[in-house]
């Protein structure tokens, strides 16, 4: 055996298995879906029909889908804002010179590690019977009726959720930002008669924009690609979000050519958010 | 207390007692030491005042669980009258109806199955990928590397129709091998959904080992297997670390692909979580006791695992 086959197999020893498992689980499926796409399959009959470009002309005139879209974007805008305010107002909480802030940081952690599914069952219980009976303990009307009833307020309920879930990692990121703030320029800012306001304007702020970027498209992204949530918490037509949408019209209304081809928008969507992202952190990389 | 120049007074005339002097004086340093800290970054009320902010905030951050016990241990009347209260009497009963009728303990044990099975997996096949796409400089290993790197932003739900349906395929009915159902059939899939993003923290870590270390074991006669293991892998502890916390949390909580792919066969516990919730959506007293019991293995995990988990979410999150 040759040196260099040697050198080559050795290689396809290591990577291979990752390799294989890849392509087997998302690699295969993402090119059969491409070509679902262009038929009318309905997932059990192994009959069906070419149907060109008419799954994706049916999505310009899909009500459903653009609406999901729509409440996806308004749901996305909001959450991406309120989580990144709570994180970061909690992360400058907790790198101030508190006793507590340890016990503050696992404390606002914690709800991030309880998945999806199960925080919008705990959710469920709040907004139907706790907040509910509270309206009618305090007589205060607007808590009389359950916000998942109406699909405006339910969606405001999904960002609280979310907000609920996600301001706690979101904080974590800002917390090693700020706390990677050197203290000397901070300390030289104060002696040279800057206010706090001055100190956190020009000083923090710049110092941490690198993990502003992150969290914003890592929350952009998590809102936009949300499921579990929004299947547990309020699942009617009125919230239903575009990965919900996707799902429903596959696996509910058997409807896979259709399915398929709005995950394939979702994906063009996904991955743009992603390159954007990437560019951006290039970007950064070569100003610094 | 004397003041620090009455303290080097003091230090100069009694000649006798320089080592209780000398203690002094440092002492005295340090006291001064702290005072000038205080004066910037002090514990004034300033600080006691956002102190008791933060607990009150944290107080009603937290208050759902608390809303989650009281109510697990009511009796369904009492839920409707006293919502927010405590219980008149714990009612543990729910407790022992909800582990039946929701099968916690058959969940547990396929979650913990399922999890780490396939976060042991997904470190083995990372980290032996990672390192050889580093060391091995070819061209086809800079294409193998950006292929892993691209499928990071393929989103499951453009590949779970297809998935399902190939996976189905999947299957020899002599042997009774089969993808869809079964444990290592959904061990398999997060190998193939996990890997992407460990090689990638893996390849970063690994970047930055000096090469010289792997030449000396090659010079002493390690093959590129033994390399592999016995220096590279215990050099890699930290990143290793980050790559389970991430993966296991994931798989743990994952709903939506052992929903499609092993739902109705193999109960986890989100899946017996939302079974058990579909039934019992009247009876809040049982669901809170179950929604307590899904989630009390992730919080002890949390409670032991606090540091490495919070390290390796922001390493995670970062890269």
């Amino acid at each position: 055996m040759t040196r260099k086959l040697k050198e080559k197999l050795t290689f396809w020893a290591f990577v291979g298995p990752a390799l294989f498992c890849l392509l087997f689980v998302v690699g295969i499926p993402f090119v059969m879906g491409i070509y679902y796409t262009f038929t009318n399959w309905n997932g059990a009959n192994p009959a069906y029909d070419f149907v060109g470009i008419q799954n994706y002309l049916g999505l310009l005139k899909d009500s459903q889908f653009h609406y999901s879209f729509m409440i996806t974007l308004i749901y996305t805008t909001l959450s991406v804002v309120t989580i990144n305010v709570i994180g970061f107002a909690l992360a400058y909480m907790v790198t101030r010179n508190l006793k507590s802030r340890n016990f503050l940081r696992t404390g606002f952690f914690m709800p991030n590690l309880i998945g999806g599914l199960i925080l919008g069952f705990i959710w469920q219980f709040l907004f139907n019977s706790v907040f509910t009976s509270l309206g009618s303990l305090t007589g205060i009307e607007s808590l009389g009726t359950s916000m998942l009833q109406n699909g405006n307020t339910a969606i405001i309920a999904m960002v609280i959720v979310s907000a609920w879930q996600y301001a706690g990692y979101i904080m974590v990121i800002y917390v090693a930002a700020l706390e990677n703030v050197p203290q000397d320029l901070i300390e030289a800012s104060t002696i040279d008669g800057a206010s706090k306001w001055n100190v956190f304007r020009h000083i923090t702020l710049p110092m941490v924009s690198p993990a502003v970027t992150v969290s914003l498209f890592l929350t952009l992204a998590n809102s936009f690609k949300m499921f579990d949530l929004n299947f547990s918490l309020a699942s009617g037509k009125t919230t239903e979000m575009l990965a919900l949408n996707i799902y429903k019209e596959a696996f509910v209304m058997n409807n896979m050519g259709i399915g398929q081809a709005k995950a394939v928008m979702f994906f063009i969507i996904v991955a743009t958010i992603s390159l954007v992202q990437v560019y951006f952190n290039k970007k950064r990389e070569v100003e610094l | 207390m004397p003041k620090f120049e009455e303290t080097i007074e003091l230090g100069n005339e009694a000649t006798g007692a320089q080592t209780w002097q000398n203690k002094s004086l440092t002492q005295h340093m340090r006291t001064i030491g702290r005072g000038r800290l205080k004066t910037l970054h002090g514990y004034s009320w300033q600080t006691g005042a956002l102190e008791f902010l933060g607990i009150s905030v944290l107080i009603l951050y937290l208050l759902p669980f608390y809303l989650m016990v009281v109510n697990s241990l009511k009796t369904r009347r009492e839920i409707f009258d006293n919502t927010t209260g405590l219980p008149e009497v714990f009612a543990w009963e729910n407790y022992l109806q909800a582990m039946e009728r929701m099968g916690i303990f058959d969940a547990f044990a396929n979650s913990m199955i399922i999890t780490v099975g396939s976060v042991a997996l997904i470190i083995v096949v990372s980290a032996l990928a990672a390192w050889m796409l580093v060391r091995n400089q070819s061209k086809t290993s800079k294409v193998v590397f950006y292929i892993f790197v691209a499928a990071m932003i393929i989103p499951f739900q453009a590949v779970m129709l297809p998935l399902v349906k190939w996976m189905g395929m999947l299957k020899i009915d002599v042997f009774n091998f089969q993808m869809i159902g079964t444990h290592y059939g959904l061990m398999f899939m997060y190998l193939g959904f996990g890997t992407s993003m460990s090689i990638f923290l893996y390849h970063g870590f690994i970047k930055s080992i000096p090469i010289e270390i792997e030449e000396a074991a090659r010079i002493d006669g390690c093959s590129k297997w033994q390399t592999f293991w016995y220096i590279i892998f215990p050099i890699l502890k930290p990143i290793t670390v980050t790559v389970m916390v991430l993966n296991a949390i994931w798989i743990w909580n994952d709903f939506l692909l052992p929903f499609l792919t092993v739902g109705g066969t193999i109960n986890t516990i989100p899946l017996a979580m939302n079974n058990f919730f579909g039934a019992f959506t009247k009876q809040w007293e049982l669901a809170m006791a179950g929604l307590i019991l899904a989630i009390i293995p992730i919080m002890i995990f949390y409670f032991f695992m606090q540091k490495h988990i919070i390290k390796g979410i922001t390493q995670g999150a970062v890269k």
